[in-house]
């Protein structure tokens, strides 16, 4: 009886790839929570750190709104907006986004800001507009710091998306959620499995995405 | 023509980082900017692409105030060089080059040949095209920097210390490559930096500016090494400004003996007749300078070029300046310059006496057509 051997007996049973609670189903159900979960926290964050980023204004306001989100616990936040909300996709995606805002909102403007300021006011004095330097100039250059913090928020959100099933929601912390209740191992432990794996899925992509989009004058530095 | 017209730029602090500056910089020729650190010198550059907005005052290009076109225009016709180059890490040297012509919404392949053609005019080789900047060493990006702001053509080039941050020996090269370039494309260049050196070689006027952002003195400066305006200036200058003044008067007024020369292996006696110098200056059959043969020899019988003194560097008549001639009569162990013309073959000899006293001769003549002639009369070296 050791996890390997839940895992094996988990992914070997033909039950669990087919149907409304099948692998595939619950896979989809949770990929569809987390792309709008990191779509919303990024619609939020990333504009708002280039902006100040490139400005440089608007710091602080920036680090104590990120501190605050930090502090929030999910879990909580979760049962709180389902009290408020009741059932449905929102009460998830509020305490998904509050956690993977900060990370997106701090990376952000810390990367723009550490762009190094010469090639800036070069360009400037060279007569580019102001979004041209912040998409031509700034970004290119804070791109791979920018990536990671995407990165960090999608992890985060990928193995946070799991406490969906608390408010009786699908993905795939619906195996855990039942496994625990069933005392069924197999089930957590292959749950669990599949989260590590989505995650791990997550990474190689932000990877993949450096690789395509960030300069090779640029990647060199690291 | 830019004319700075009772410029003021203060911060809302009340710091004044330019104070009522009023000058008129001429077309075609090296404008420089120099003072110690905090005198307003780059506020003033900054001021002419508007970079930095004047709190008084007006700037006049060509007549026309300068903010009576939209900045982002103003500045694509001005190219800007800073000190570090300020490459875009992110693009190639070809593209980086050719930054400005696309904004100017030339096409990808026009504005990259117009690259390529300027990174052969500033000296850079065709192979660094597709590198990045991080590839380069520091003289290149600065290169690239100068080839850069000249890719659209722009009839002023605005650098702030573009060369302060290279060694020494880099930056004597590209000083001499931005003086070859201004030669022969006759931009108006506007040029701030601290070394008064670099001014004195770069400018054909220097403004020398003070703490508070005041103009100290505003003349070509070979004017400011004769007749420096007050304390600060002839103390910005430095101790030696006698010495280097000298780099602007030519050698060719100098009288050079070639009685003293022979070649050797031939007879010694018909140049001993002539020459007056202690010394014998021996040349190989090409007639280049191999060395002084020291005096107490024989005074017949061929040259032997076995025991000779070294004769140094040598300067190259009518070409190099009393500067020059005078350090290679200061260097040489007989006291004695060696001339040569510009392929290296000897043109004579002079002694230090003879140098000082054409120096003397310079600076009784030099004071009146200084004003006139101003820098267009420096000489090379």
């Amino acid at each position: 009886m050791n996890v390997l051997h839940f895992v094996g007996a988990f992914f070997g049973d033909s039950a669990h790839w087919h149907g409304y609670d099948g692998i595939p189903t619950r896979l989809l159900e949770h990929l569809r929570y987390s792309l709008i979960a990191l779509g919303v926290a990024a619609a939020v964050g990333l504009p708002a750190g280039l902006l100040t980023g490139h400005t440089g204004r608007g710091g602080n306001v920036l680090a104590f709104i990120a501190t605050a989100a930090r502090a929030l616990p999910s879990f909580g936040l979760l049962v709180l907006m389902f009290i408020l909300f009741g059932f449905g996709l929102v009460p998830v995606m509020i305490p998904l986004v509050v956690l993977a805002v900060p990370p997106i909102l701090v990376t952000t403007y810390e990367a723009m800001r550490s762009v190094d300021p010469s090639p800036v006011d070069a360009a400037r004095g060279m007569g580019m507009s102001e979004a041209r330097i912040l998409f031509q100039v700034e970004l290119p250059v804070a791109l791979p710091v920018v990536l990671g913090g995407l990165r960090t928020a999608a992890v985060q959100i990928v193995s946070t998306a799991t406490i969906a099933a608390y408010v009786s929601l699908g993905g795939l912390g619906r195996y855990i959620m039942d496994g625990l209740y069933q005392h069924d191992y197999e089930k957590v432990v292959g749950g669990a499995t599949l989260v590590a794996a989505l995650a791990l899925v997550t990474l190689a992509l932000f990877w993949a995405a450096g690789r395509l989009t960030v300069s090779p004058g640029v990647r060199r530095r690291g | 023509m830019i004319r700075i017209d009772g410029v003021t730029k203060r911060y809302p602090d009340g710091t004044v980082a330019v104070d009522r500056l009023s000058l008129d910089i001429p077309d075609g020729a090296i404008t420089v900017f120099v003072g110690p650190s905090g005198c307003g010198k780059t506020t003033t550059l900054r001021m002419i692409n508007r970079m930095v907005e004047p709190s008084e005052g007006r700037i006049l290009i060509d007549g026309e105030d300068s903010r009576r076109q939209p900045v982002n225009t103003l500045r694509r016709s001005m190219g800007y060089v800073i000190q570090n180059a300020g490459l875009f890490q992110h693009r190639t040297i070809v593209d980086n080059i050719a930054t400005v012509p696309r904004l100017l919404g030339w096409s990808k392949e026009k504005a990259r040949s117009r690259a390529r053609e300027l990174m052969e005019r500033v000296g850079l080789d065709g192979s660094l095209a597709k590198r990045y900047p991080y590839q380069l060493s520091g003289g290149q990006q600065q290169r690239v920097g100068v080839a850069r702001a000249l890719a659209a053509d722009p009839p002023v080039l605005l650098m702030d210390e573009p060369f302060s941050a290279v060694d020494p020996v880099v930056r004597k090269g590209l000083q001499d490559e931005l003086l070859r370039i201004q030669a022969e494309l006759g931009k108006t260049i506007v040029f701030v930096t601290h070394d008064i050196d670099e001014a004195v070689k770069l400018g054909t006027m220097v403004a020398v500016m003070r703490t508070g952002g005041r103009l100290a003195q505003y003349a070509p400066p070979a004017e400011l090494l004769s007749d420096p305006a007050d304390a600060f200036v002839e103390d910005f200058l430095g101790a030696d400004r006698g010495i280097r003044r000298l780099s602007f008067f030519p050698s060719a007024e100098l009288e050079l003996l070639t009685g003293p020369v022979a070649a050797a292996g031939t007879g010694r006696t018909a140049a001993r007749d002539t020459g007056d110098a202690p010394y014998l200056l021996v040349t190989d059959a090409d007639g280049r300078p191999l060395g002084w043969a020291e005096p107490g020899l024989p005074t017949d019988g061929p040259v032997d070029p076995g025991r000779l003194l070294p004769c140094g560097r040598p300067f190259v008549a009518g070409q190099d300046s009393l500067r020059a001639a005078l350090d290679c009569a200061v260097l040489s162990p007989t006291g004695w310059a060696v001339a040569v013309d510009g392929s290296g073959r000897v043109a004579g000899v002079v002694s230090q006496q003879a140098i000082g006293e054409a120096i003397r001769a310079a600076h009784a003549g030099g004071r009146s057509d200084g004003a006139d002639t101003g820098a267009s009369a420096k000489v090379a070296g």
